[in-house]
Parts: C-alpha cells; structure tokens; sequence
C-alpha cells in the first residue's frame, strides 16, 4: 500500500512500490486525462506534476510520491496559472487529436510557473520534451505567449 | 458545388420516430465505386441500406426535445477537426444555435458508409468535400420539417415563415426546434429540399472553433486507451521479432508469479499476457519465455534490400505512363541530368500507442477503439468470432492521431485484441508499447526512385524517364482487385504518372518494380505523394539550376497550363517575397505538388550551420477549392509541415538482421518544437472543386527545404532522412 496525494486528496493505492505513477493514475485512480505516449520519459504525454515541478510519471515510481503532492491535468485549472495556459489554449485552438495535450498544458503551465515571460527559446527549451504528432507546436508557442501576457 | 441540390435525384430519404422523442434524418447515397470492397458490394448492393436498420442510431443528426442538435460522425475525429467541419455543414443548412450543437461517432453501419469510397472509412483527405451534399442536405430536411411542423401549428404557410438559431419564426411568435421534434418526426418527408446559395451562408467558410476543444483541454475526452469498466482486464502481446516468425513454445511460469497477472494465452499473433493493470502486463511479458521460429526473414537487412532495388530500377519495369519515345529524346538532348532518390520505411507513430477494447458477449461483441476504418474491423472481428457484422458493435472513440496507421485493410490490432479476448474469455484492452508500435510494422514503404531527364537547348525538358521500386501497401489486401491495374498499384506511382511536369513532355516513361517483401506496409499521411513529392520536387529544381533559371520561373513556364498549381505556386512566392532578400545564411527553397484533389506550394527558409539545417519560416499556399472552416484548414497546414518535416530530417526505420533497428521516440526522431519553423498559411480564393486538406501540405515540405539547402550548401539531398549528410 502506497499513500498517494493526489490532486488534494489522499488515495490508498495497493500497488508495488516501482510502478510508475502514470499507471497508478490511469489504471487504479481512473484518472485517465494523464495520457501514456512513449513509458521512457521521450514524449511527454504523462507530465504531471510533483510538488509543482514537472516529471514524467511513467518512469517515476508511486514509491517517490510518497509526501508529495501530485497535480494531474484533472485538477490544474485551480491554479491560476494553470487556468491562464487552459484559457490561451482555448483561444488559440491549440488541440488536434489532443492526446498529448494534457501533458502540453502541464509543462506550459510549469514553464509560466518559473518564468513568466518566456521568449520562444525558453519555450523551446522547455517544451522539446512534449512531443505532438499533430505538430500544435506554432500554437503552442503562440498560446504560451497569450498566456504570459494574461498573467 | 454551388447549386441546389434536388435531393431526389440521388438519394434515398427517410425520416422516423425516435423512440426517445424527437428526429432523426437517416438516408444514404447510391454508392461510388473507387474504393469499393468486392465483399462490400456483395452484402449491400441492390439494398437499401437502411431498410432494416432504422431507427436509433443510425442516423446523421437527432434533434431532441430540449432543442440538442447531435450530430453522429460516419468518420473518425483524429485531429483533422472533422467534428466541428460536419456539424458546421448539417448547422449552416438547419439554422441552427451552435451552442446546442453535441457530437457523436456513429456506429458502424452500413448508413455511413462513405460517399465515394464504399466503406466507413476516414482517409484520403476526403471527409469534407464526401460529406459537402449529404451533411447539409441533412440539416436542410431538417429544417424544412421543422418548418412543416410549427406550419401546421400556427396554421399558416410553410413558407411564410423563417428559422434562426434553433427556432422558427412567425412575425413576433418563435418556436424552439425542441418544442417541434415529436411533431415534426411524424410528418412525411419532403421529396426534395433546396440548400442555401453560397452567399447566405453564415457559418460556412467562418472561421470555427473546435468543438472538442474543451474536453481535450481539460483532459476529459476519452480515447480508446482511456476506456474502462469493472471486469476489464489489460494485455500486452508478446510478438515475433521478425516478421512472419511463429512461437516455437513458450513458458508461462514466471510470468504467472508476477503480481496482478491473470493470464498467458496464446494468439495467432504472439503469447498474449493478461493482467490487472498496464503494469503488471508489462511485467508479465518481461517475465514471459517464448521461443520463437523467426522464419525466413531473419536475415533482412534494409540497406541489402537498397542495393537490390539498385539493380532493380536499372532493369526493365511495368510501365505506369508512357509517351512518344523517351530513349530516343534522351538520345538527341542537349544534355541529361541523371538523379537516384531514396526514401526510407517510416511509422506514423501516433501519439496513442494502438489499443483496442474487446468484450464478447452471447450474442454479439462490443469493440472500443481508435480506428480510421470501422467497416474492415467489423468484418475482421465477425469472422474471427463466427458472428455476422452487424452482430459487432463498433465504438469509434477519439483517434490519438491516426496519419493512416488506423486504417488497416488488415485490421490487426482489433483482430489481435478480438483473438485475446477470446482466448481469455474475458474483457480485454490489449495495448501497445511505444516499442511495439514502433516495431510493429504497417510503414511507409521505403521507395527508390531513378530519374532521367532530357533537356532542350532552352533548358526546358524534352525528354523524362522514371523508374520506381518499392513494395505495394495495396496488393494482398481486399482492395487488390480495385486498386492496382495491369500490376500497377496506383498508390506507388500517384504524383509521379500523373504528374504535370511528366504528362507535359511528349516523351516520357513511368516504370514500376513492385517488390515482395514480408515487411507490413501501409498508406502513410500523403500515402504515394509521401514520396514522389520529395522526387519531383527535388528533380524540377534540379533541372532549373542545371538549365541556370530561377526555380520558380522554371515552374511556372513546366505549369503554364495549371492554373491551380500556378495560383498556390504564386500565392506562396509572393507572401515568401521569392525575389527579395533573406537575412545572412538564410536561403529559401520552393515546391509546389498536387495530391487529394488540392494544390499546395510551399518556400522554406532554411540556414545551415555545424552541419545541420534550421528551418526558419514555411510560408504555405493551398488551393482546395472551398474552404468550409479555414482556421482548421490552417491548424491541418501546419500538422502537415510539422509531420512531413520532421520525417524529412530524421525519422526512419531500418532493418538488420530482421529486426527493426528502432525502439522509441529517442532512436525514432520525429519533430519537436525547438525544430518547428513559424508556419504562415495562406488560401487561395477559390470556387474550384474541393480537395482534401488532412494530407496535400506534406508532400511539398521535405523538397522546399531540400531546395533551399542546396540553396545555401550547393549540396543536393537525394535521401532522407537528412539526418547528418549536412555534417
């Protein structure tokens, strides 16, 4: 039994202590908006955050959770931040298939979190870790922007 | 496009009850015969479709008494933004509140079998321009019982009344839709209904948000992968690491120790493990022991296979196009360029790992997945489950990216999943690594092109002789018969015997080598133009500098009779500013290519520097006719670009020992933002018939930037990847 804070609110997970978070969200919480894309930490998809830093939950064990409080794509909209990147997201009609959005949100909302101003180089820097097969990418850099100057 | 369409003419309309209350409009459309399955043509040909099927489901739109307008989809939402363009279409014609819009998947029926192609299927860029008619055609019976309906209500004439956003209006009085569905559902149908003149239209060619955007935003939409229900169990399948290998035997046991495991069954295609979770599935599969028979392919190597295409390309082919006599005009021209371009297998790798939700009840199944081609996987899982099609519910969820991988003729990963559950006898979503999809096969071909070109003493060509090797993503599939003629898979040779520059010099050949190998292939987003594009692209520019004329120039005297082709090659330079300067080291590159019915050109801005190439800018031109909402349009532009250039610099799969090389996103490279250039699109102004709009912006991307490389270096890429030539 792991004890998981979860989005404010403790889960009893009875799960072995190496499985990664991602599948302690999706397939025992149900928490399914943390998507699986690549489970090496290559794409992005399953960016959560731990503590407000951005990880990769699908090789970050439940066991390195233990304390610390996981934020999910269900909950970032109660962050001001996060809201801010959600709303510029829906401005500017970032999405396609969406799939790897959520992952997206959450390190865009990171990235705004430690730097309020980014240029296109700290966006780039930031985000080449969140693969979109759609190619959202100009809307992305455009909606982080939109984002930035509403903050 | 633009006139009334009398319904009559050529479609069958029904309307009927619901059971629930309100109306649904069902009817189809004799089918075109294109893509026409032989086996589809045999259950559906001389029926109507919907005779037995009505009412519930099988339908396009249902107004519901609390005035919701939900539209079911015949095709797949996969990022192209299908799920806002149709039910922008059905709306425009109804009048009605967009806000009370809802949309649906539909199921698998033969009411949504595609206009043109004669299966569900979503491909070939080709959901807007089928569903132009019959999406409106929809909303405009709709409207015209509604209309009937408040009519015979308010006791005056039909036509003396008007609709607006989700109501009918009469003088001051107004009657919402919801109010009028029971009533309306119960009238006859119009025998005909006319659609709107294209300048009364207020919601097509707008500028439309999409309407999954908030559920995609707020991680709420559901995808295949994110199905579940009590009961539901986990697999992953343990494959052949060649293809066409076969387990020898297996060992189970330590599998079964691993904790949440609940199964080691056997498929056609591999061990499948069976567990509580993802994670344990994993695990179990680690654990598992198979021995395998890896066939005859364990020695395939790709670059083997190269040198043998080589050979091939130099022989004598099938010939897909042929004019006058090229031999002889190669023999008299003033000089010949001589090229070899190759390109390399590709995944599509969308971002959903393949999955697919199999639950087998008594009488029937329940499929939910992600899929671009629902009619081939009904039938696939029928078969395997001795059940009629119709018998296997098909639940389309949203596509985590399709690019073509969804759409199997083959249908294997719902076969695989139908055969897991089966053999468990349980509820199962069997899912796909990233590695397994990366080494699962179903690629784009890996291509071979030799061209040999002619030129006059002017510099113009007179003289075009092509040769292509690469294997067939159509034949051995039920398209075969259709498809390929006088052993000419029209996919293989598309963009290059139809092309314009080719068609116009009177001595040309067009010669293919289909080769056989075990290596799974399929359409991948472009599909044949995929690659001709890159060649014909690169070889047009190639001759320009040979012949020492401007690339662009040189494109428009070979175009001067494509007025389509001229107006995005034109659009594109002029918002590039083709002729004015470019800052230091920054060098541009053109290309303009027609596929799927629409006409794109592109110009790169690219700098090369320590051996590797910055794209800058692409700015895009498209001519697609109609442009029903052109915010989508440009989102589609800009995949495109991202999709077809990241391929372009450095995604490939290869071969040794006959096992792919690849494994994830780290050794399979595919675009990132920090190499995304700014992408500008503009559309030409068009009344010309529709294209597609998924596909046409790939092809143009890898060639502009090639150009503009040689642009810069003076160096000419005639393989791809561009991966570290430049170095």
């Amino acid at each position: 039994m792991v004890t998981l804070n979860i989005n404010g609110k403790e889960h009893q997970i009875d799960a072995p202590e190496d499985m990664p978070i991602l599948w302690a969200l999706r397939d025992i919480v149900h928490l399914t908006g943390t998507k699986f894309g690549c489970g090496a930490a290559q794409c992005g998809a399953c960016t959560v955050h731990l503590d407000g830093q951005p990880i990769r939950s699908c090789v970050t064990p439940v066991a390195s959770a233990a304390g610390k409080k996981i934020t999910t794509i269900e909950d970032i909209h109660n962050d001001k931040v996060g809201q801010a990147v959600q709303a510029a997201w829906s401005e500017i009609d970032v999405v396609q298939c969406g799939y790897c959005q959520s992952g997206q949100i959450m390190a865009a909302t990171a990235l705004l979190a430690s730097n309020k101003k980014p240029t296109d180089a700290d966006i780039d820097a930031a985000m080449s870790g969140n693969i979109c097969r759609c190619g959202t990418y100009p809307r992305i850099r455009a909606a982080i922007h939109a984002a930035a100057n509403k903050l | 496009m633009n006139a009334p369409a009398n319904i009559s003419r050529r479609t069958f309309i029904k309307a009927t009850a619901l059971v629930a209350g309100g109306l649904v409009i069902a009817f189809s459309i004799p089918y075109a015969k294109r893509f026409l399955l032989p086996g589809a043509a045999k259950e559906t040909a001389g029926a109507d479709p919907n005779a037995s099927k009505l009412p519930a489901p099988n339908a396009f739109l249902r107004v519901g008494t609390d005035s919701s307008i939900t539209v079911m989809l015949a095709h797949s939402e996969m990022g192209q933004s299908i799920w806002t363009t149709l039910p922008m279409l059905i709306a425009e014609e109804l009048d009605a509140d967009w806000s009370k819009i809802k949309v649906e998947h539909a199921p698998a029926a033969p009411a949504y079998i595609h206009t043109a192609y004669g299966i569900q299927i979503t491909g070939g860029s080709s959901t807007t321009w089928s569903e132009f008619d019959r999406y409106r055609q929809a909303g405009a019976l709709t409207r015209a019982l509604l209309v009937a309906a408040a009519a015979q209500e308010l006791g005056v004439a039909a036509d003396s009344l008007k609709t607006e956003n989700g109501f009918v209006l009469s003088g001051d009085k107004k009657i919402s839709y919801g109010e009028l569905a029971e009533a309306a559902a119960r009238l006859e149908t119009p025998k005909a209904v006319t659609l709107k003149e294209p300048k009364d239209w207020k919601i097509i060619g707008k500028a439309t948000k999409r309407l999954d955007g908030p559920e995609k935003i707020n991680g709420t939409a559901i995808f295949g992968q994110d199905i579940h229900f009590d009961g539901l169990m986990t697999a992953m399948v343990a494959r052949s690491p060649v293809f066409g290998g076969t387990v020898k035997s297996f060992d189970a046991g330590a599998a079964k120790q691993v904790k949440g495991v609940r199964n080691v069954v056997k498929v056609p295609s591999g061990v499948a493990v069976i567990a509580d979770n993802y994670w344990a599935a994993k695990l179990g599969r680690e654990a598992l022991k198979v021995e395998w028979d890896l066939g005859a392919n364990a020695g395939l190597d790709s670059k083997k296979m190269l040198e043998e295409y080589r050979k091939l390309a130099a022989a004598q082919g099938l010939s897909a196009a042929k004019a006058g006599d090229s031999k002889a005009a190669l023999a008299k021209a003033a000089r010949t360029i001589e090229a070899e371009y190759v390109l390399p297998y590709l995944a599509h790798s969308p971002m959903e790992p393949l999955n697919c939700t199999v639950k087998i009840n008594a009488d029937g199944c329940e499929i939910w997945t992600g899929t671009q081609m629902q009619s081939t996987d009904q039938q696939a899982a029928a078969k395997i489950l001795g059940m009629k099609p119709e018998q296997v519910n098909m639940h389309t969820m949203f596509l985590g990216g399709g690019f073509g991988r969804r759409a199997n003729p083959a249908a294997d990963f719902v076969s695989e999943a139908v055969h897991v559950a089966k053999a468990a006898g349980a509820p199962v979503k069997t899912v796909w690594s990233r590695e397994d999809d990366i080494k699962g096969g179903y690629y784009r071909p890996m291509f071979l092109h030799h061209v040999k070109v002619g030129l006059g003493a002017d510099g113009m060509p007179v003289a075009w002789e092509h040769a292509e090797v690469g294997q067939s993503i159509i034949a051995g599939t039920p398209f075969e018969p259709v498809m390929i003629k006088d052993g000419i898979d029209a996919t293989s040779v598309e963009g290059v015997a139809d092309s314009p520059y080719v068609k116009g010099i009177a001595n040309h050949s067009v010669a293919l080598h289909t080769v056989k190998a075990s290596i799974p292939v399929l359409w991948w987003r472009s599909v044949g133009h995929s690659h001709s594009g890159f060649v014909m692209e690169s070889m047009i520019d190639e001759l320009a500098h040979a012949a020492g004329k401007d690339p662009l120039e040189y494109r428009r005297a070979l175009l001067k009779d494509h007025p389509r082709h001229l107006a995005a090659l034109n659009l594109a330079a002029e918002k590039a500013g083709w002729s004015t300067p470019l800052p230091k080291g920054v060098f541009r590159g053109i290309a303009v290519h027609e596929s799927f019915g629409s006409f794109v050109a592109q110009v790169a801005e690219v700098s090369v520097s320590k051996g590797a190439a910055k794209v800058h800018r692409v700015v895009c031109a498209i001519d697609c006719g109609l442009s029903v909402n052109p915010d989508s349009l440009k989102a589609q532009m800009e995949s495109a670009i991202s999709f077809g250039l990241g391929a372009a610099l450095q995604s490939e799969i290869t071969f040794k020992d006959g096992q792919v090389q690849q494994s994830n996103f780290h050794d399979y490279k595919v675009m990132r933002i920090d190499s995304m250039p700014a992408v500008e699109v503009h559309i030409v102004q068009s009344t010309e018939k529709m294209g597609g709009v998924g596909e046409p912006a790939v092809p143009p991307v890898a060639p502009a930037v090639a150009n503009a490389i040689f642009a810069a270096t003076g160096k000419r890429i005639r393989t791809l990847p561009i991966g570290n030539q430049l170095a």
